[in-house]
């Protein structure tokens, strides 16, 4: 319980996956609280990262964190444009409301 | 050790609760605020476990970066005044259930894999870039990124750019009726095009803008 191991940095990566994937599922007003669980879910992967890298001594695991952090700098930047562009044109961002697909 | 625990537990927490918070809170500037926090102690436990370049790099691209461009957006679309209601009273709710039912199973896979998990003893042989004491976190991952991964470092550098390119056409508007400089046409005229010698007549004057 008071030595902080490799599991307690997973339990907490899996504890924010998971809410996440909740806030994914069960928001369904707004589509920016839907980007920022992505969000969310990136960074518990980046935290297994960290952990691994850290106690097992390799460095490559933060190497490939610092190219998720880009991945998810470029995804927030698109996706923040693309739902710019769809308010512009249709005046809202409810995820209900957007329903041109059918689906 | 004692003291690590105890930083390790506060930071957790305030991680867990803020994300908690991102997903359920109604209003969605407070979600922005609530993502900072929750960057914000990941990083501190980032720098807390040896990390500190990406602590560090997380803190400049998360806090400073993107959760100001989500809360740019958010007040530009003016998306405040809209609840973000989280069960939502219009019915149709039967997604509830299944989603937290999947989430639920996520969350123990997950649980059940860590727990039942070990090292591969080989795997501590097969190390790649074995973490040297001696230099800063930094220095070390500067002498990988700039050798080892520099194709992958500029193929980064490439989804930037596509990312900054993208932005800019998506939100792109050409308005109509907004007089705008055009290069091409300042640069192409010539002295014909511009400059009318006319000889005018007295007490008559010449008319402009014809």
């Amino acid at each position: 319980m008071l030595s902080i191991g490799l599991g307690h940095y997973l339990t907490l990566a899996a504890i924010i996956f998971t809410i996440g994937i909740v806030g994914i599922f069960l928001n369904r007003k707004n589509i920016i609280v839907i980007l920022m669980s992505i969000e969310l879910i990136l960074l518990a992967v980046n935290i297994n990262l960290v952990s691994f890298s850290i106690f097992i001594n390799d460095l490559s695991g933060q190497v490939f964190t610092l190219f998720i952090l880009t991945v998810a700098a470029a995804e927030a930047a698109i996706g923040l444009a693309i739902i710019v562009v769809y308010y512009r044109n249709s005046g809202t961002i409810r995820v209900e409301e957007i329903d041109r697909l059918k689906g | 050790m004692i003291a690590h625990a105890i930083v390790f537990y506060i930071f957790s927490l305030i991680a867990i609760i803020s994300a908690i918070m991102v997903t359920v809170s109604k209003n969605t500037v407070n979600s922005v605020f609530f993502l900072i926090l929750d960057f914000i102690s990941i990083s501190c436990l980032f720098i807390m476990i040896g990390a500190e370049f990406l602590g560090m790099i997380m803190l400049i691209v998360y806090v400073g970066a993107v959760a100001v461009l989500f809360l740019f957006v958010v007040m530009m679309l003016n998306v405040a005044q809209q609840k973000n209601e989280w069960f939502n009273s219009s019915g149709r709710s039967s997604h509830i259930p299944v989603g937290l039912l999947v989430s639920i199973i996520i969350f123990f896979e997950l649980i059940i894999v860590i727990g039942g998990w070990k090292y591969k003893p080989d795997l501590l042989d097969s190390i790649a870039i074995e973490i040297n004491t001696d230099l800063t976190n930094t220095q070390s991952l500067g002498s990988v990124i700039y050798t080892d991964y520099v194709h992958l470092f500029q193929l980064s550098g490439m989804v930037l750019l596509v990312a900054m390119i993208g932005a800019i056409v998506l939100t792109f508007r050409q308005r109509s009726g907004v007089k705008r400089q055009s290069y091409f046409k300042q640069i192409s005229r010539d002295r014909k095009d511009g400059i009318e010698l006319v000889d005018v007549e007295n007490n008559k004057g010449v008319k402009i803008d014809a």
